[in-house]
């Protein structure tokens, strides 16, 4: 046949109509163009004006139609009618299912709202459902920090004021080398992907840092295998060489750090704490005088080296206990190697690297800057060394530790906030005293006195009655972790169950999927949201759920309120909150609805407002006893926190022109959408760099309502309220810890950064580190249900290092059982050699229990596929004094799901049915499944 | 018939349009694979279907896939014991200059553009056959079961051309949506084009060019990695120590610090 082509339409229309909206498949929070046809979606893409994609968009984002017909959508509001797991509902009408809850809610909130838990899992509007657990009045609310990346949010916090993902991010345009830890291919997502590629396109180092070399580790120039838990010790080992060599920024350290504070050595009360003026300004020695001076003194240059002597104490700057510290040999690269797995030479060639790009490379940008001493600088000095964690260092018992030798680090090179380095994203930088303190009260028929979620700045903040019990179900805020700014959500079912430190009557849950992936010991927490009294009724007595979608969860509830989907609702992602800000860019944005459900569903918001109102709630409620909003896009209009500063700082003002502080504007979301679903507030030239000390960042901070007034601080090496925690361990001041937790809270509540093994006891046999991550194309996806996701990611066989292959005799396709002193699995193995030698893992959240999403009970994810949250349980293994001791960080009660430790062993493959273990029965889909066939084209 | 061929490719093309995948940046993520399904599901000829897409065995059409492949370097002087390495590897249609797909196919409905190069499939005169799929050795055509038709990469012909797009726009769909940037999009007949160039700076290579196809999408290899070590050997003096103890080092610090801007020095 000769050739001939056809003539092809290369010009076809598009769409009718492209609505632009935030994308909500994971908590990257990215700017969509919803190109819509006949009414429908018709395909999804990143839109280029956003901020935080530029047009990108991830296979989640792109996956989105598929998650807006998906099958396993709930339809109408559902009250259970079997036990509770069977999946047996009756759907029921909105009118009764807000009856229904508003029955079991007022009277505890008019009695003891205590009793009713309410948590939210990826829940993104925060600053709202705290609102209304601050106005029902139980101490009861947090959402999933405690099991997700608190030690990384708490220790940023606490160190310097910020931390990463949403609140800081690389220097992409100047960064030359880019170090990454642990697993973090979950926040951030899009923007870290366009980093990297940006920074390697000019040639600049990737060093990942990772037991395991999938996604951004596979494309790093240098892989760092690292054995779990041991992150915190490398980087001290860096700090070591780094301070040893005089590779540290001391310009940096005296001007913006409290190195040169001075802390008493005297034994006794005031041991380790900071000296003070009369006014409570920290004091330095200036060296131009000799004398003590505050460290914000016009003029002063503080010493690093200088110790000051009064009334017969000696007050040392903290520099001095880091240098006696950090240059001791225990810190050597040949002391550290063996336990990290990292060869003392390539710690020491890490080190080397560092020092190299951060002082021979550093450069100069010509900009001029005041800071808050008032001394000019004409020049910006840049530092291009920038990193980034997130979960990987975060989830151990050692994390908080861990992550705040991180931060020390980056600090001692003089990396933060500078060109080149990390910088923070409004409305962070922000110092420890500008943040709230925990509340816990209860008061019957009142709200809160403030927030749930704080950062205690001693012991007198943490949430104990006069006896110490424990204030909140999750014993947040008490000595067993003192610092928990996010709660601890995977203790919430477990405590409820045992009644420790109180029974609840209801528990309240948003977004999380507590019966299965979201919880450690998945099968106990099944158990116990299932257990009844001796009476009959259940442990726990009514459950409360909401969800879009058909999750494991969804079976525990009562009732059941279906939530909409992502196109179909508004939402607020909000500088109150966690918002999606640049480092040059203050920036929020909206959801809308792109769609209108097709379903009997209502926004979970809309639904807690009604709630709100039903129950006169205060702060919902107007003097005259009416409702202040009808639903939750009234609310995002129309609420002010403090006045003229609401849930969104763009268009504010009668006619929409202010930004940050102004009137409510009616038209305000109108505006949102006709700007693409997001605002943007530039940052000043000269005001984007150095923050925490740039007055004119202060400046601008405050006019944008972020401050109320300018708030330069100093990082914090030395983290002076640990330090008030270690004084109660040692015996002084009022309240006291309870002697079984003294010597922990000594050792581990250190105010310099320090590297600890945790707790092994019980491990003893178990010598395999086990790991989970999600594949980047589900990571903080709600549910594998997704069509075209499922098919790039439907089976997770637990990926195994070649030495332990050829230990165990295993081959690809074997099984075998995984045993941890918790618990057993069987599941299938695949051999994985870009794996530190002594470290297994798999996709987490892959396994689904039959009957749940809308799948086929023979789908792969509920046969073969499985969770290692059996193998992990929320208490650590009984240590025989009685006591229930929370597998979490001592100090943030960060759940530890990566200290897991197990012992593998080759297994006949499991017969009829060939599937994982442990197997559970199917819950009954109160959707059914989904279609047989898939021809998803709208148009015509 | 000529030569034994079924359908004829054209002497030449105007120009040769394609992709150049970097693997060095490529992490793996899958964006190209679900946009292209997204859009080649709206757009160009029948969706692209998916079977038991709730199921037991998934399986749909896709035009693009992402496959990982583990790599395990040989040992050398500077690397003994080298880390095993990943690879991701995202394979789509390559547009072959001489494409085995198109002249096996028996009813011309597999052909390649002489303004462009693209080799597309006019599913009006597809007969489902698979002889094309069965021809390319990149495993690059899928059948569609629900319509009975040939599926390939299309270059997205109808965006790169579409004036209902922005011009930014016009370019494939997992370009646009890459988010490392690792994939480019231009005409490699073109020795001026950018992404020539990029070939020729980073050694650009055929996909197994023993085949015989001429590929005119590129790779971009992998650069060397782990090379950390090796490279450091001349910063040794960088970490000279400034004393052996923290007495030695105050010291050094009390120096250093009068060097500092408004220090005495």
């Amino acid at each position: 046949m000769t050739h001939h082509q056809p003539t092809l339409d290369t010009s076809p229309k598009v769409s009718d109509e492209i609505r632009r909206t935030t994308c909500y498949m994971c908590a990257c929070r990215c700017g969509i163009n919803v190109h819509m046809k006949d009414g429908k979606v018709a395909y999804i893409e990143g839109n280029r004006d956003h901020p935080v994609n530029k047009g990108v968009l991830c296979a989640k984002g792109s996956a989105g139609i598929m998650q807006v017909n998906a099958p396993s959508r709930l339809r109408a509001p559902l009250k259970r009618v079997g036990p509770r797991g069977s999946g047996k509902f009756r759907e029921i009408s909105w009118d009764e299912a807000i009856s229904t809850a508003v029955g079991w809610l007022n009277e505890l909130h008019e009695t003891a709202p205590q009793k009713l838990a309410f948590f939210t899992g990826r829940d993104q509007s925060q600053s709202f459902t705290s609102f209304w657990a601050q106005n029902f009045g139980t101490p009861n609310y947090a959402a999933h920090g405690g099991f997700c990346s608190v030690n990384m949010a708490t220790a940023g916090i606490y160190t310097m004021g910020g931390a990463f993902w949403e609140f800081g991010q690389p220097d992409w345009e100047h960064t030359k080398l880019f170090m990454l830890f642990g697993v973090a291919e979950d926040h951030d997502s899009n923007p870290i992907k366009m980093g990297i590629g940006k920074i390697k396109k000019r040639g600049a180092r990737v060093i990942g840092v990772n037991p395991i070399r999938t996604g951004y580790n596979a494309v790093a120039d240098d892989w760092v295998g690292i054995t779990p838990g041991t992150d915190g010790l490398f980087i001290l080992s860096l700090i070591h060489v780094l301070m040893k060599a005089g590779k540290i920024d001391l310009d940096y350290l005296s001007r913006y750090t409290n190195a040169p504070v001075l802390v008493n050595g005297s034994d006794g009360p005031q041991k380790g704490l900071f000296l003070r003026d009369e006014n409570g300004k920290m004091l330095v020695i200036d060296r131009n005088t000799g004398q003590p001076t505050p460290f914000d003194q016009p003029g002063v240059r503080p010493d690093l080296t200088a110790t000051f002597d009064k009334d017969g104490v000696t007050h040392r700057p903290v520099f001095h206990q880091m240098a006696e510290r950090y240059l001791s040999a225990d810190y050597a690269p040949e002391a550290v190697a063996d336990r990290c797995g990292i060869p003392a030479s390539r710690i020491r060639a890490i080190a080397a690297e560092l020092a190299r790009v951060a002082f021979d490379e550093a450069f100069e940008l010509d900009v001029e800057w005041t800071d808050f001493r008032g001394e000019k600088h004409s020049k910006m000095t840049g530092r291009p060394v920038s990193m980034h964690a997130m979960r990987g260092v975060s989830a151990h018992a050692n994390g908080f530790q861990t992550c705040r030798a991180l931060h020390v680090l980056q600090i001692l090179l003089g990396t933060v906030e500078v060109p080149g380095g990390f910088r923070f994203k409004p409305p962070y930088p922000k110092p420890i005293e500008a943040h709230p303190t925990p509340h816990g009260d209860r008061r019957p028929g009142r709200p809160l006195e403030g927030p749930h979620l704080g950062f205690p700045r001693g012991p007198e903040d943490l949430l104990l009655d006069e006896d110490g019990t424990a204030q909140r179900i999750d014993k947040a805020f008490t000595w067993e972790n003192p610092m928990s700014a996010h709660g601890l959500m995977h203790m919430v079912i477990s405590n409820a169950y045992a009644g420790d430190p109180y029974k609840i009557d209801t528990l309240f849950m948003y977004m999380a999927n507590m019966s299965w992936n979201s919880s450690m010991n998945t099968k106990g927490v099944m158990e116990m949201l299932s257990a009844r009294n001796d009476d009959g009724g259940y442990m726990i007595p009514r459950i409360i759920y909401s969800d879009a979608y058909s999750s494991e969860m969804v079976a525990y509830a009562d009732l059941v309120l279906p939530d909409t989907t992502y196109l179909e609702r508004h939402d607020c992602i909000s500088l109150l909150d966690r918002p999606i800000c640049e480092a040059d860019a203050a920036a929020d944005a909206i959801r809308w609805p792109v769609i209108e459900p097709d379903r009997d569903v209502r926004g979970f918001q809309s639904v807690l407002i009604e709630l709100a109102n039903r129950m006169s709630l205060p702060g919902f409620t107007n003097a005259d006893g009416t409702p202040k909003w009808k639903d939750y896009a009234d609310y995002i209009v129309n609420h002010e926190r403090k006045p003229g500063i609401g849930p969104l700082a763009g268009f504010r003002g009668r006619d929409g022109t202010q930004e940050g502080r102004g009137e409510v504007n009616p038209d305000q979301l109108n505006r949102y959408i006709e700007n693409g679903g997001f605002y943007v507030a530039h940052i000043p030239e000269g005001a984007d760099y150095y923050k925490p000390w740039n007055t004119a960042y202060q400046d601008w901070a405050v006019g944008m309502g972020i401050y109320d007034s300018p708030q330069p601080y100093l990082f914090q090496l030395y983290v002076e309220p640990m330090r008030k925690f270690q004084l109660a361990a040692e015996g002084h001041g009022e309240r006291q810890p309870p002697e079984h937790l003294r010597q922990r809270i000594r050792h581990t509540m250190d105010p310099l950064p320090i590297w600890y093994e945790t707790d092994q006891q019980g491990n003893e046999g178990f010598t395999v580190n086990a790991l989970t991550q999600r594949p980047m194309a589900m990571y903080h996806s709600w549910g594998t249900q997704n069509a075209w996701l499922r098919q790039l990611h439907g089976r997770n066989p637990l990926y195994v290092p070649t030495k332990l292959m050829r230990e165990h005799g295993l081959k690809d396709g074997d099984w075998a059982r995984v045993s941890s002193p918790h618990g057993e699995i069987t599941v299938p193995v695949m051999e994985m050699a870009a794996l530190n030698e002594n470290t297994v893992w798999t996709w987490n959240a892959i396994g689904k229990r039959k009957g749940a999403w809308a799948l086929e009970p023979d789908a792969p994810e509920a046969t073969k596929g499985f969770l290692l949250n059996h193998l992990i349980h929320e208490l650590l293994p009984p240590k025989g004094d009685g006591l229930r001791w929370a597998n979490s960080d001592p100090i943030t009660g960060q759940a530890a799901w990566f200290d897991l430790k197990v012992r593998i062993e080759k297994t006949t493959p499991p017969d009829d049915p060939q599937e994982s273990k442990p197997a559970f029965a199917a819950q009954e889909s109160p959707v059914g499944t989904g279609p047989k066939e898939l021809k998803w084209k709208v148009g015509k | 018939m000529e030569g034994g061929q079924m359908t004829e490719l054209p002497n030449s093309t105007d120009r040769k349009m394609g992709l150049v995948i970097d693997l060095d940046t490529c992490v793996g993520c899958h964006a190209c694979v679900i946009s292209c399904k997204g859009w080649n599901t709206e757009n160009y000829g029948a969706p692209l279907s998916d079977q038991d897409p709730y199921g037991a065995d998934p399986s749909g059409t896709f035009l693009n896939r992402v496959h990982s492949y583990e790599v395990q370097p040989a040992p050398c002087e500077s690397q003994p014991d080298p880390a095993a390495q990943l690879i991701h590897f995202p394979k789509s249609c390559l547009h072959c200059e001489d494409a085995p797909c198109v002249t096996v196919c028996p009813t011309g409905a597999s052909y390649k553009r002489t303004e462009d190069g693209i080799v597309l499939v006019n599913e009006d005169h597809c007969i489902g056959c698979g002889l094309c799929a069965w021809a390319c050795p990149y495993g690059a055509r899928e059948l569609d079961l629900a319509a009975g038709v040939m599926k390939k990469c299309t270059l997205c012909v109808d965006r790169i051309y579409n004036e209902n797009l922005p011009e930014e726009d016009r370019i494939p769909s997992c370009v646009r949506t890459c988010p490392a940037g690792a994939r480019h999009f231009g005409d490699l007949g073109d020795p001026d084009s950018d992404v020539s160039k990029l070939v020729a700076e980073r050694g650009g290579i055929d996909l197994m060019p023993e085949m015989g196809t001429k590929p005119v999408n590129k790779y971009l290899p992998p650069r060397p990695k782990d090379q950390i070590e090796a490279q450091a050997a001349p910063l040794a003096p960088l970490l000279k120590p400034v004393a052996e103890d923290a007495g030695g080092f105050m010291g050094w610090l009390d120096k250093a610090l009068d060097k500092l801007p408004g220090g005495t020095n």
